[in-house]
């Protein structure tokens, strides 16, 4: 059984060994330690000259990583918690997102940034959060998750081979899950059709004509699969999801296509719900002018709370998605205000 | 070895270009803003007549005068300025986000001192040789991420110069209201050495920017390269309120006027009418050149 973790980690492992101009840094790499959530554990010793432990200094750590992009090498930072990400924003948003364009495509700046986001391990508010919102829509940057479908090892490796700026966001619960394979375990109801492009966008259906589709991104592709499960044992209701692993920019393809079928969407995310992923992606579907009723799952507009069932209560669960899903599958498309 | 001539020529070739271009606005071919280096030629002309041409400069919104100094054509500067099409990044940019060879320059305080810090990294890994210049001023030090590039850059021993223009002004708000303690302080702190000069000569400023480039090339190391100097034109183009009799007392040291004696009165007008046609041909081309599509 293959994890996440180990994915990510080979990968970072294949970068260094087949590219020399692939250098790692973040806070607290170094072996025997190797990182603090340990995507980094073995680089150190096997790349000492590649692999730079850095003091507390996010906004410095993406500015290094920046300068190496310009003048060769291609860097791969990580920000220890994606809650600190902010500390890094005028790098990413003024700097690396901007060079290429503001300099007339002179140069290139093959840059990642790894971060961990996402709440449920009871690190309370500062530690727990999704921020990737503040990124999305920022032009010149991408901005891409991986999940457990496709291997987080390849998509890793396009963000390395990127000429762009990639901010790659790895939700926290994803690390420990075990790889998906067609056909196996829960994803037996399923038929898959992997996207193609190094940031595939899936499709899982169960039968070709659906009652709804669930887009979503990172760890909630688990919640929104439990879901669909229990949709379509306890209810005989047949969702179908979307799995993005490129939020922004993104293609809206595989969606449309998905609700041009089924006429609803669910979009389920763990940042706050205001003003976020889903709000883009249902504002995109709606200015095709695809008739659409729409419903988003995302965390309550407050800090994540340290105490579990206050947690709880904040992120958007399995149960919930399966509630609006329901609620959803209920409602009529309505002409006056309610 | 650059001589006088070449000095005083490049100084003033960056003098004329100013007042060219803050002349422009009124002409409404130049729009936004532009931050004139007037006054402050001593210290690009020094830098870059000790620099190797291969080194790596990271530039900031005052970067005109570094740019020309560098080696930089005033037409596509001009261009540019214009937002023009033939400018240096096709109208992109504009006056402060520009670049060219390994020129590079962006309008964020403090943002771009790790950016060169990090570039030193990939010189010094890659085995170039190559030193990074960064511009900052009294200003730029009120920012964070200046002392946590001078933290890595001291640990990992990176070969970047980080240049501090002093011209006693944050935009409108003098240094004694924005800095406490001392700048080369800040520098000690972080165990890097520092060549400080208070001076608008090109020769003094060239002696001192050998030594720290020379430092930061052999030893491998960061240093810090703080001039005094001062700005005779506004922050941008009319935020100016400063008392004249200071801005007068300081125009007593122009570092034109300071290095003049070094050259014949005929070699001093022949080079004045020589960067006049360079820089009426480069506004006069730029101004014919079409805007990009």
């Amino acid at each position: 059984m293959t994890t996440v973790l180990e994915r990510l980690n080979s990968a970072l492992h294949t970068a260094l060994e087949t590219d020399p101009r692939v250098h790692v840094l973040g806070e607290d790499i170094l072996d025997p330690y190797g990182g603090a959530f340990k995507v980094t554990r073995g680089l150190s010793t096997d790349f000492p000259d590649r692999v730079h432990t850095t003091p507390i200094s996010e906004a410095a750590i993406v500015g290094l990583a920046n300068g190496m992009a310009l003048r060769g090498l291609r860097p791969v930072a990580e920000i220890m918690f994606g809650d600190f990400v902010t500390l890094a924003a005028d790098q990413l948003v003024n700097h690396a997102a901007k060079f290429r364009w503001m300099y007339n495509d002179n140069v290139r700046v093959p840059l990642v940034v790894r971060t961990p986001m996402g709440g449920r391990r009871g690190y309370g508010p500062t530690h727990s959060q999704s921020l990737e919102k503040l990124f999305l829509g920022v032009p010149g940057l991408k901005v891409v998750a991986p999940n457990t479908l496709s291997d987080p090892a390849d998509l890793l490796t396009a963000a390395i081979a990127d000429e762009d700026p990639v901010l790659f966001i790895e939700h926290k619960l994803l690390y420990t899950r075990p790889l998906l394979e067609a056909g196996v375990g829960n994803l037996q109801d399923f038929q898959i059709e992997v996207g193609g492009g190094p940031y595939p966008c899936s499709v899982l259906r169960v039968v070709p004509n659906s009652h709804l589709t669930i887009a979503t991104y990172g760890y909630n592709f688990e919640l929104a699969r439990q879901a669909a499960l229990d949709l379509l044992y306890e209810h005989e209701i047949f969702a179908e999801i979307v799995l993005f692993s490129q939020l922004s920019p993104f293609a809206l393809d595989p969606l449309f296509d998905s609700v041009e079928r089924t006429g609803r969407l669910l979009t389920v995310e763990e940042g706050t719900l205001s003003l976020g992923w889903g709000a883009e992606v249902i504002a995109r579907l709606a200015e095709t002018g695809l008739q659409v009723q729409a419903r988003r799952a995302a965390a309550l507009d407050l800090p994540i709370a340290n105490s579990k069932p206050l947690e709880d209560e904040i992120l958007p669960s399995q149960e919930k998605i399966t509630e609006a899903a329901l609620a959803l599958c209920k409602s009529r498309v309505r002409r006056t205000r309610p | 070895m650059p001589d006088n001539h070449s000095l005083y020529k490049t100084m003033l070739r960056i003098r004329r270009f100013e007042e060219r271009a803050l002349a422009e606005f009124s002409t409404g071919r130049l729009f936004g803003t532009t931050h004139a280096y007037i006054g402050q030629e001593a210290d690009a002309a020094g830098i870059f007549s000790a620099a190797d041409p291969g080194d790596v400069v990271f530039s900031n919104h005052r970067c005109h005068g570094h740019f020309i100094a560098y080696g930089g054509d005033p037409y596509h500067l001009a261009a540019e300025l214009m937002g023009k099409a033939t400018g240096l990044v096709g109208g992109r940019g504009g006056s402060q986000h520009i670049q060219w060879r390994n020129f590079y320059s962006n309008g964020i305080q403090g943002g771009i001192v790790p950016v060169a810090t990090g570039m030193a990294l990939a010189e010094k890994a890659q085995h170039t040789g190559k030193v990074v210049l960064v511009f900052t001023g009294d200003g730029t030090l009120g920012e964070g991420v200046f002392y946590e590039s001078l933290n890595i850059a001291s640990l990992w021993k990176l070969p970047v110069v980080f240049v501090v223009e002093n011209n006693r002004y944050a935009q409108t708000t003098p240094v004694e209201l924005a800095l406490s303690g001392s700048i080369c302080g800040r520098f000690a702190a972080f165990d890097i050495p520092v060549w400080e000069r208070d001076t608008t000569d090109v020769l003094e400023v060239r002696a001192a920017a050998a030594e720290a480039l020379g430092y930061a090339r052999n030893q491998t190391g960061p240093a810090g390269l703080i001039l005094r100097t001062y700005r005779f034109s506004a922050h941008s183009k009319g935020d100016d309120v400063r008392d004249p009799a200071e801005i007068a007392a300081f125009k007593a040291k122009d570092p034109l006027a300071v290095h003049a004696p070094r050259l014949g009165e005929d070699v001093r007008a022949r080079i004045e009418s020589e960067v006049a046609a360079e820089i009426e041909e480069a506004f006069a081309r730029a101004a014919s050149d079409p805007f990009p599509k």
